[in-house]
């Protein structure tokens, strides 16, 4: 009998304990996510009170005798949205291609290993890649550079000389463009994959070459996806510190690619914040609130692209 | 008889099916001509292997679309000419991987193995000392054993911070919430957690501890412990709510009408039978943050010696020692050493990663719900 009663303590609907649990374990749950609100309002809040300063300070408040701060910031806006898209011009059509071959080229037995080769390189942090780009990639890239500023010095932006130390904006951005890749990557190959076997069969028994069935059926399934899987790819390359802080020698905004200058933000904040007081930490705290405004709505974008599209693409 | 009238072509050894088809060795001629092109090409500006690679690889793509197009015909050399560039887009992104790992491994493993250098912190490594042992030839002096201490301790703060948050929440997103203005709210709003820059979040946590402690003290472990729970928190709830959705809802309905409460439901039959999901996830997410440099910069700062204490004083983390050794060597005369500790942490980070990420595969499939045999 005593097995009963235990049952019966157990499995009692209207014990008292029970329903207290239930009560408690519903109520922690919902703190926990309350947490996360108050969290991301707290950053938000936190970020606009201390970049209040800077944003409000007139001429001659603000360190290093900057006239405003937008003159102070815009500059940096722009080297950070010329690195990413850089990066994302190169990193784009390589990484379709590679979802391509993972999903309708290579041997089906070798699709897996294929796929988790890219992901070592997502794996790799950061840190690293910088310092690949700053050792490696730059030196290695610097008698490209000189065979362009020579030979091609009339565009604008091969213009006035090049890095022999091959420190540069486009060295960033090749290792940005590395960096994303994978990211790009698995989000095209998941949507490949999903494109209704009918369609291609379809398009395949009407005669038409592998590359006619993924131009015809596979691309205009995953178009949605594609376009927000790059815009990931954005957001992540724009909010990129180590690769570019340690790459880049950092200087005065240059339209020109290959030689020292430029700089982004969050390299900017990077090297400058552990040495800032006052109103120089509200200038880069403020930096920091324009770029988590841009990765915002850059990944907002990306988002409502998914949602839009969610009937008939798998990209989310 | 027209059946029995063999074509010329025929009559040379080929099959009516494989008329108008290229010959199987052409893939073989146009490789050669390319890089005999190739290399004949480079001979007149100066010879070198990365450079005829490359020449060779676009000759021969070139090449076979025209030999294509004049053997078969233009849909057919289209499709062999795209199915050459995906294969080449994917040798390309291999090459900064390989790339990547010979650097590391054939700068960074001479380091690592240098006596000493997982045990040794860098107190008393002075220039002079990366100067002599440079000069001298003798192994580098000085380790990671400060930043390894940091790197742990940082990470296990995170994730003993993250993880039941990330797990309630998505708890309470997947059992309790149906669908309303709050649950879409903080879906929403983990969105965008996601993509929160990692060097934004770290000026938070350095921020808000210094409006908490006052600043100069405010430079300690756990700062860096807040900004990188801000960067898990999201990658927890997310990789968590998937795995807790799969659990079939009959497994629930069954509990239930055992008279089962609720919490007791969720605590013995839906995150036993994710558990394995949810760990490699979590797995997965350390992963993610330990190799994060930015963020820990601004809020533990650097330290040369083994700090035990969260709670006090600056602390060294594995990603800043590598940043720091490359940035500002030790002795800027003689970088040399200052590269190769760089580089031999950098090869301990990159093995703690992938051991993370196959324990995280291992414990997916070790542990995962039997799907029959009961």
């Amino acid at each position: 009998m005593t097995t009963t009663t235990q049952q019966s303590a157990l499995h009692d609907p209207k014990s008292a304990g029970g329903r207290a649990g239930d009560k408690i374990f519903s109520g922690i749950a919902l703190t926990a996510g309350i947490v996360i609100l108050a969290i991301l309002a707290f950053v938000a809040l936190y970020l606009v009170v201390e970049s209040l300063p800077a944003l409000t300070a007139g001429e001659g408040e603000l360190t290093n005798g900057k006239t405003s701060f937008w003159s102070y910031v815009g500059p940096m806006m722009v080297g950070t949205l010329i690195a990413s898209g850089v990066a994302l011009l190169l990193a784009t059509p390589v990484a379709v291609g590679v979802a391509l071959f993972i999903s309708h080229y290579s041997p089906k037995h070798l699709s897996q290993p294929i796929g988790y080769v890219i992901d070592l390189l997502a794996a790799i942090p950061s840190v690293v890649y910088g310092a690949w780009g700053m050792t490696f990639l730059g030196p290695l890239l610097v008698p490209a550079y000189r065979w362009l500023s020579e030979n091609a010095g009339w565009i604008p932006i091969f213009a006035g000389g090049y890095s022999q130390t091959g420190r540069t904006l486009f060295t960033a951005s090749v290792v940005l463009a590395v960096m994303v890749l994978p990211i790009i990557t698995s989000m095209c190959r998941e949507i490949f994959v999903q494109t209704p076997k009918l369609h291609e069969e379809a398009a395949l028994a009407l005669g038409a070459t592998r590359w006619e069935m993924v131009k015809m059926a596979v691309f205009p399934f995953a178009r949605a996806g594609i376009v927000s899987a790059v815009m990931l790819g954005l957001g992540r390359a724009l909010g990129e510190t180590m690769a570019v802080a340690l790459v880049l020698s950092p200087g005065v905004l240059s339209a020109n690619l290959i030689s020292a200058g430029n700089q982004t933000i969050p390299a900017e904040i990077a090297l400058n914040f552990p040495e800032a007081f006052g109103m120089r930490q509200n200038e880069l705290i403020a930096a920091g609130l324009v770029l988590f405004v841009i990765t915002l709505v850059v990944n907002m974008i990306a988002r409502w692209i998914v949602s839009r599209h969610k009937e008939f693409s798998g990209a989310n | 008889m027209t059946t029995n009238v063999k074509t010329d072509l025929e009559n040379k050894g080929r099959s009516r099916l494989t008329v108008g088809q290229k010959p199987r060795w052409t893939w073989a001629a146009c490789l050669a001509g390319s890089a005999v092109v190739a290399a004949a090409v480079l001979a007149l500006i100066g010879f070198n292997v990365a450079g005829w690679a490359v020449l060779t690889a676009v000759l021969y793509v070139a090449s076979m679309y025209v030999s294509t197009v004049v053997l078969e015909n233009r849909r057919k050399a289209t499709n062999g000419l795209w199915t050459n560039l995906v294969f080449g887009a994917f040798v390309i992104a291999l090459l900064p991987l390989v790339s990547v790992l010979w650097t590391v491994l054939s700068i960074g493993l001479p380091g690592l193995l240098a006596p000493g250098f997982l045990a040794s912190d860098m107190l008393g490594i002075t220039g002079a000392v990366d100067q002599q042992s440079v000069n001298e030839g003798t192994s580098v002096l000085g380790g990671v054993a400060h930043a390894l201490v940091g790197s742990l301790l940082i990470t296990i703060g995170a994730t003993v911070i993250s993880v039941p948050i990330g797990l309630l929440t998505s708890i309470y997103l997947v059992e309790y919430s149906r669908g309303g203005f709050f649950s879409k709210a903080i879906t929403f709003f983990v969105d965008v957690m996601t993509g929160i820059p990692s060097i934004v979040a770290g000026l938070f946590a350095a921020g808000l501890m210094m409006t908490l402690v006052g600043p100069g003290t405010n430079v300690m472990g756990f700062s860096a412990v807040l900004a990188l729970s801000v960067l898990m928190i999201p990658v927890v709830v997310r990789s968590t709510e998937e795995m807790l959705r799969v659990v079939p809802n009959e497994l629930r309905e069954a509990s239930y009408a055992l008279g089962v409460r609720k919490w007791r439901t969720i605590l013995r039959v839906v995150i036993p039978t994710s558990i394995s999901g949810i760990a490699s996830g979590v797995t997965l997410a350390i992963a993610r943050v330990i190799g994060e440099t930015a963020p820990i910069l601004v809020t533990a700062g650097v330290a040369i010696q083994t700090n035990w204490n969260l709670f006090q004083d600056w602390m060294m983390s594995l990603p800043v020692y590598i940043y720091r050794q490359m940035m500002f060597p030790t002795a800027p005369s003689a970088p040399d050493a200052s590269e190769q500790r760089a580089w031999a942490a950098a090869l301990v980070l990159i093995i703690i990663v992938m051991l993370l990420n196959l324990l995280a595969r291992f414990i997916a499939k070790a542990f995962a719900p039997k799907k029959s045999g009961r």
